[in-house]
């Protein structure tokens, strides 16, 4: 019964390292504190139950479901095309992102390739709805400790980005451009140029906040040495992204068995960090806005010439079968199990999102840390409660 | 006992040296296996060995990383909640046949779960049959904690109860909520307030109906 396993020796030393973070030496009356579901630190509306003692939190468990849409059951119901229309509702910062890998599984079931340029102009779309994504992030982290200006520059930023996102696909928040078998429409015209013009913007920014942000000492002594996750116990919570890469694993689906994306055919390079800590998820995000605009820039570059469409019937009936697509998104691995049976419906979705396996992790990482460090975990982690509670 | 690579266009190294070892280390504990080469690779176990399959995968394969956990409920749709279906059914009817995906099942309800091997890129869907009165299996929080909420969450969708699971309370519904919503004899309330409209959705839009003869 009591055989040792590496992860219950594993479980029993985090256990002993988060008890040990709790100071028992003095007597204070404990406390129950009430975070959410109204909170700026929350990105919608998640509330954390959170025990204190004095200054420290002895026990928090996060209460989801405020914002549970229950998309499992409906893409039941659901035509594959139309189900895009409501993935785009999960992680609504970089909604063209999520829409890649069910078309992708949708593809891969019915046997239909994307045609080359397609492939490239989604892999631009997928890398800017990752701007998009990460440079609020970047803003908003300052807010969270107390900083507010960072985050106008990060909405100003933004904004030329999703000008971009709109001139290709219509919306700002929701494109809903992804098709089984392409996308939509082709580029309109001059809009490479301009996206360059915009990769300049960003580039200027990301180095505006290393040197405001990321180089602030106050930042710094928030955030170094706060909230650290090992490796071991990272992959055992199923955490992906930045949050992985951030405790030094070297994996980034990207380059590693991506499928139908380009990222393979260019020239760009997956950071990670070995602290682990809240300033670690910080900096390799920060990379990885300055990494997707390097590959954006190449991608212009290269964008082959032909159709964005390949035929394909007109009434989509996705044959029996299944089939499970992750790409690298920007909160994380999302990824779609498909299960069809031949009909207009899926027969099951499971969606495998980022931020319900990232948040996961609070009530094991937010025990021991004193009251102040809790939002700036949290905001480090980087969910969006959309892709929390599906 | 395993249902060999079918005629697979190329051979799969790693991911049949999974199926070997779990074949090893199971036994009889694995029902069904297939390899997609070069794509994916799906076993059935019994639920005796769900916990034993994790740790072999774990502790000998490098499945470190623990990725997702959910039940599949075979159950065909007793609405008629289809496209192919003009309207939904008022009340529902008896369901059909039910036809099970990759590596086959027996009963209604099946686990699926999927873990990833992080150094070598190589990830693993694992099934496992239930009960269909009762279902019920064993936690997988000893190997992997991360399975935590995402059998909090198949414990209420699907009315899974979870072994050993310290905390099995509800997750995303209110606690008052009664039935499990993702079973397929659930109904979708809204769809009961207001019909689908069925194939009325699919009229052709004015102006499209020069592309018809083209698309297709």
């Amino acid at each position: 019964m009591n055989k040792a396993t590496d992860t219950q020796q594993l479980a029993y030393i985090a256990g002993q390292a988060a008890d040990a973070r709790v100071n028992l030496e003095i007597e204070t009356e404990g406390m129950t504190l009430n975070i959410g579901p109204q909170h700026p630190a929350t990105h919608g509306t998640l509330r954390i139950i959170v025990k204190l003692d004095g200054e420290q939190v002895i026990a928090a468990e996060p209460m989801m479901g405020y914002m549970h849409r229950g998309y499992e059951k409906l893409t039941e119901v659901r035509t594959y095309p139309q189900v895009t229309a409501l993935i785009n509702r999960i992680d609504w910062l970089g909604s063209f992102a999520n829409e890649v890998p069910f078309i992708q599984a949708a593809e891969n079931l019915m046997e239909v390739e994307a045609p080359p340029r397609a492939q490239w102009i989604r892999t631009a779309l997928f890398e800017m709805s990752r701007i998009a994504n990460v440079v609020l992030f970047l803003g908003d982290m300052g807010v969270q400790l107390g900083a507010v200006t960072p985050v106008f520059f990060a909405f100003r930023d933004r904004e030329f980005i999703l000008n971009q996102i709109e001139a290709v696909t219509g919306g700002r928040f929701h494109p809903n451009f992804n098709r089984i078998g392409g996308l939509k429409d082709d580029l309109p015209k001059g809009w490479i140029e301009e996206t360059r013009g915009v990769l300049g913007r960003i580039q200027n920014f990301c180095d505006e906040i290393e040197t405001l942000v990321a180089g602030n000492e106050i930042f710094q002594a928030r955030t170094r040495g706060i909230g650290i996750i090992p490796a071991d116990v990272g992959l055992a919570y199923g955490l992906s992204g930045a949050n992985i890469r951030s405790s030094g694993v070297d994996w980034d689906i990207r380059r590693d068995g991506g499928i139908g994306l380009v990222h393979n055919e260019l020239d760009w390079k997956v950071w990670t960090h070995p602290d682990g800590d809240s300033y670690a998820r910080f900096w390799v995000r920060l990379q990885e806005v300055r990494e997707s605009c390097i590959m954006i820039e190449q991608i212009l570059d290269g964008i082959p010439a032909g159709p964005v469409m390949a035929k394909v019937p007109r009434i989509i009936k996705v044959p029996a079968g299944e089939s499970y697509v992750e790409t690298e998104n920007p909160l994380g691995v999302m990824g779609y199990y498909i299960v069809s049976q031949g009909d207009l419906t899926p027969f099951r979705v499971k969606i495998r999102s980022a931020s319900f396996n990232n948040v996961s992790i609070t009530p094991w990482l937010l025990k021991g840390v004193y009251v102040p460090d809790v939002v700036s975990i949290l905001a480090s982690l980087y969910f969006i409660l959309g892709d929390i509670d599906r | 006992m395993t249902e060999e690579e079918t005629a697979a266009p190329e051979a799969d190294a790693a991911r049949d040296a999974l199926v070997a070892t779990l074949a090893e280390a199971l036994g009889d504990g694995l029902v069904a296996s297939e390899v997609k080469a070069g794509v994916d690779v799906w076993v059935r176990v019994t639920s005796q060995a769900w916990v034993e399959t994790a740790q072999v995968l774990r502790d000998q394969c490098g499945m470190k990383y623990f990725n997702f956990l959910s039940v599949i409920d075979w159950l065909p749709s007793p609405f008629g909640r289809d496209m192919d279906a003009q309207v939904d059914q008022p009340d529902p009817v008896e369901p059909g046949e039910m036809t099970w995906g990759i590596t086959g099942g027996q009963t209604r309800f099946q686990m699926l779960a999927r873990l990833h091997d992080p150094v070598n890129h190589v990830g693993i869907n694992i099934k496992a049959d239930l009960d269909d009165d009762q279902p019920t299996i064993d936690s997988w929080i000893t190997v992997y904690p991360g399975a935590n909420w995402h059998e909090r969450e198949a414990a209420e969708m699907f009315g899974v109860h979870f072994t050993g699971h310290p905390n099995l309370t509800k997750i995303y519904l209110p606690g008052a909520f009664e039935g499990n919503p993702m079973r397929k004899d659930f109904p979708l309330l809204a769809r009961r307030v207001k019909p689908w409209p069925g194939l009325v959705d699919v009229e052709p839009l004015p102006g499209e109906d020069d592309d018809e003869t083209e698309a297709s």
